[in-house]
C-alpha cells in the first residue's frame, strides 16, 4: 500500500495509506486530518486543498495542468513546491511522498 | 416534574446536515468550541456534497462513499450528536427549544438554521406521477439511476445549472434529451445573453433538443410518466421527467416563529436572524451581499454555506468579523468548465474576452462601468485574476476588458 506523509498546519505529522484511485485530497480527508476546506469536491475550481509537497521520492507526481497552475497563482502562499492535492491520484508512484498542507489564505 | 426538566439540551443544534451545517460544526471544534454540540438532517445521510447530485454521482463516475464531506468517524471523534432523518417542525424562542417531528423538545444556547431549501415542485396536473424527478437529495438521485436502465426519452423541465448538467449526463448516457425553458434563453436567471447561447450550443452540439420560451401545460401518465404536454397543445414523450426549476427555501418554522424574512430568513452581517440567538446559513439565508449593491439576496452556492458558517462559528467562539465573501460558483457540462466570479445580476453590460470558438473565453460583466462578476468557461486564469477585479469593483473600459492577450491583473493596476 501506498504511504503518505502528511504534516498539517500545526506541525504533527501523519502517516497515511490510502487506497489508490481516490485523490491525495481524500486521503488527507478520509484521515480525519481537518484543515482542508477543499470545497469544490475535487474538481479543481478553487485552492482550497492546497499543498506543498517536501519530498517526491519516485518523481512521478502528475504534470501540473495550466488550470491547477492559474488556481495556485490565487495563494498568497504558493512556492515551487504547491499542488493542489485533488490534482494528485493515490498510486504506488506517490509511495513514500511526504507532503505539508499549505496555509490557509 | 415539568417537561422540559428532562428534555435534553445542546449548546449549540445545526438543524440542517449539508455543506453549511457541516462547516459550522466542524469549524466550532477547529476554533477550539467545547460545547455540546447536536445536529438534526432531515436526510438520513451524514453531510455529503451536493453539487456532484447533477454532475459525477449521476454518471456513476463517484460512489456516494467519496462524496462524504468528513468520514463518519470524524462526527463521532469530534463529539458532534448526529440526529439524521428527523425533521425540525416547530421553533420556541422563548423557550430556547425546537421541537422535531415526532414532537421531541430539544433545548438550545444557539441555533443555527442551515436547511437550505427543497426542490421547488411543478404544480399542474401528473406532477406527483412515479418518473418525475428533482435533483435536489441523493434520494433523488438513486431513484433516477434506478429507472435509467429502461429509459430512452428524457423531458428536462428547467434550463438553469441543475437542469443542464442533469442533461448533459444524461444525453452522454446515450438518453434523448430534451431541454424545456420557459425564457427565451438558458441560465437567463444567472448569466448574460452570450453564456446562454454559447450553453444552448454546446447541448444542441451533444443532440439536446432545447426548447425556449415554452411553458409546460401538464406531465402526462397514468401512473408512470409518458410525456409532457406543452402549452398550445404539443405533446413531448418521456420515459423520465427532471424538474429543476429552483429551490424553495426551508425557513417555515422560522418564519412561524417570528424570524423576519420573505423568500428566506432575514439574517444581519453576522448572520443573526431577527430571533434571540438564531443564526441562519447558506441558501436560505436572506442577507445584504456586498457584491449585490448590498441588496438583501440568497445565495445558492456551497461557498456562501461554507464562509456563512465559519462566520457563525467566528461569532459562537467570541471573534466576530462580518461576512463579506467573494462570491463564487461552478458548473461543468460535457467538457466545460464554467466558474464564475461575483454576481452579475443587473449588469449593464457584458464584455466577451477570447474568441468563443476556440472554446476558452471569459464573460465580464459590468454595471455602470465597474466590474461585478466573470464567467469563465475553460478559462481559469481569467477566473482566478478577474476576482481582483471583482472586490475592486474595477472601473475598467470595455475595449481594454475585451483585449485577451492582456492578461486581467495587468489591468488592475492601470
Amino acid at each position: 500500500m501506498t504511504a503518505i506523509t502528511v504534516t498539517t498546519r500545526e506541525g504533527v505529522e501523519h502517516e497515511l495509506r490510502p487506497q489508490d484511485g481516490i485523490s491525495v485530497m481524500e486521503a488527507i480527508r478520509e484521515s480525519g486530518i481537518d484543515e482542508l476546506l477543499a470545497l469544490c469536491g475535487g474538481c479543481c475550481s478553487c485552492a482550497t486543498c492546497h499543498v506543498f509537497v517536501d519530498r517526491d521520492p519516485v518523481g512521478q507526481l502528475p504534470p501540473m495542468s495550466a488550470d491547477e497552475d492559474d488556481l495556485l497563482e490565487s495563494s498568497s502562499s504558493r512556492t515551487d513546491r504547491s499542488r493542489l492535492s485533488c490534482q494528485l491520484p493515490v498510486s504506488a508512484a506517490l509511495d513514500g511522498l511526504r507532503i505539508t498542507i499549505a496555509p490557509e489564505d | 416534574m415539568d417537561a422540559s426538566d428532562a428534555q435534553q439540551h445542546f449548546d449549540v443544534i445545526i438543524v440542517g446536515a449539508g455543506h453549511g451545517g457541516a462547516q459550522a460544526a466542524a469549524a466550532l471544534r477547529q476554533r477550539g468550541f467545547a460545547g455540546t454540540i447536536a445536529m438534526i438532517g432531515e436526510e438520513p445521510e451524514l453531510p455529503y456534497e451536493r453539487p456532484p447530485l447533477s454532475k459525477e454521482y449521476l454518471a456513476r463516475d463517484k460512489p456516494f462513499e467519496r462524496l462524504l464531506i468528513r468520514q463518519p468517524a470524524f462526527w463521532t471523534e469530534k463529539n458532534v450528536t448526529m440526529r439524521l432523518g428527523e425533521r425540525v417542525e416547530a421553533v420556541d424562542p422563548g423557550a430556547r427549544a425546537i421541537v422535531l417531528a415526532d414532537g421531541t423538545p430539544l433545548g438550545y444556547g444557539q441555533l443555527v438554521w442551515a436547511t437550505g431549501g427543497h426542490a421547488r415542485r411543478m404544480t399542474c396536473d401528473g406532477a406527483d406521477l412515479v418518473g418525475l424527478h428533482s435533483v435536489r437529495s441523493r434520494a433523488d438521485v438513486d431513484r433516477i439511476m434506478a429507472e435509467l436502465p429502461s429509459v430512452t426519452k428524457v423531458v428536462v423541465i428547467g434550463g438553469g445549472y441543475i437542469g443542464l448538467e442533469a442533461a448533459a449526463v444524461l444525453s452522454k448516457l446515450g438518453k434523448a434529451v430534451t431541454v424545456l425553458e420557459a425564457q427565451d434563453r438558458v441560465l437567463a436567471r444567472v448569466a448574460g445573453p452570450a453564456l446562454s447561447q454559447f450553453i444552448e450550443a454546446e447541448h444542441r452540439a451533444h443532440g439536446v433538443d432545447v426548447r425556449l420560451g415554452v411553458v409546460v401545460d401538464c406531465v402526462l401518465g397514468e401512473a408512470h410518466v409518458t410525456g409532457v404536454r406543452l402549452a398550445g397543445g404539443e405533446e413531448l414523450a418521456a420515459d423520465l421527467v427532471i424538474v429543476g426549476i429552483g429551490i424553495v427555501p426551508a425557513v417555515q418554522p422560522l418564519l412561524a416563529a417570528g424570524a423576519e424574512g420573505v423568500n428566506g430568513v432575514a439574517v444581519d452581517a453576522e448572520c443573526r436572524t431577527s430571533l434571540q440567538d438564531i443564526f441562519a446559513i447558506g441558501d436560505c439565508a436572506l442577507h445584504a451581499n456586498a457584491y449585490a449593491d448590498d441588496l438583501p439576496i440568497r445565495l445558492e452556492s456551497v461557498q456562501n454555506a461554507t464562509d456563512m458558517a465559519t462566520t457563525v462559528a467566528k461569532v459562537i467562539t467570541g471573534a466576530a468579523e462580518p461576512y463579506d465573501a467573494v462570491p463564487w460558483f461552478w458548473s461543468n457540462q460535457y467538457d466545460i468548465r464554467l466558474q464564475t466570479i461575483g454576481i452579475s445580476a443587473g449588469h449593464d453590460a457584458e464584455v466577451v474576452r477570447g474568441d468563443p470558438a476556440t472554446r476558452s473565453f471569459s464573460i465580464v460583466y459590468l454595471k455602470q462601468g465597474r466590474v461585478v462578476a466573470l464567467d469563465c468557461l475553460n478559462a481559469t486564469r481569467d477566473y482566478v485574476q478577474g476576482k481582483a477585479l471583482v472586490v475592486a469593483r474595477a472601473t475598467i473600459a470595455p475595449e481594454q476588458l475585451a483585449d485577451h492577450a492582456t492578461p486581467l491583473k495587468e489591468m488592475l493596476a492601470a
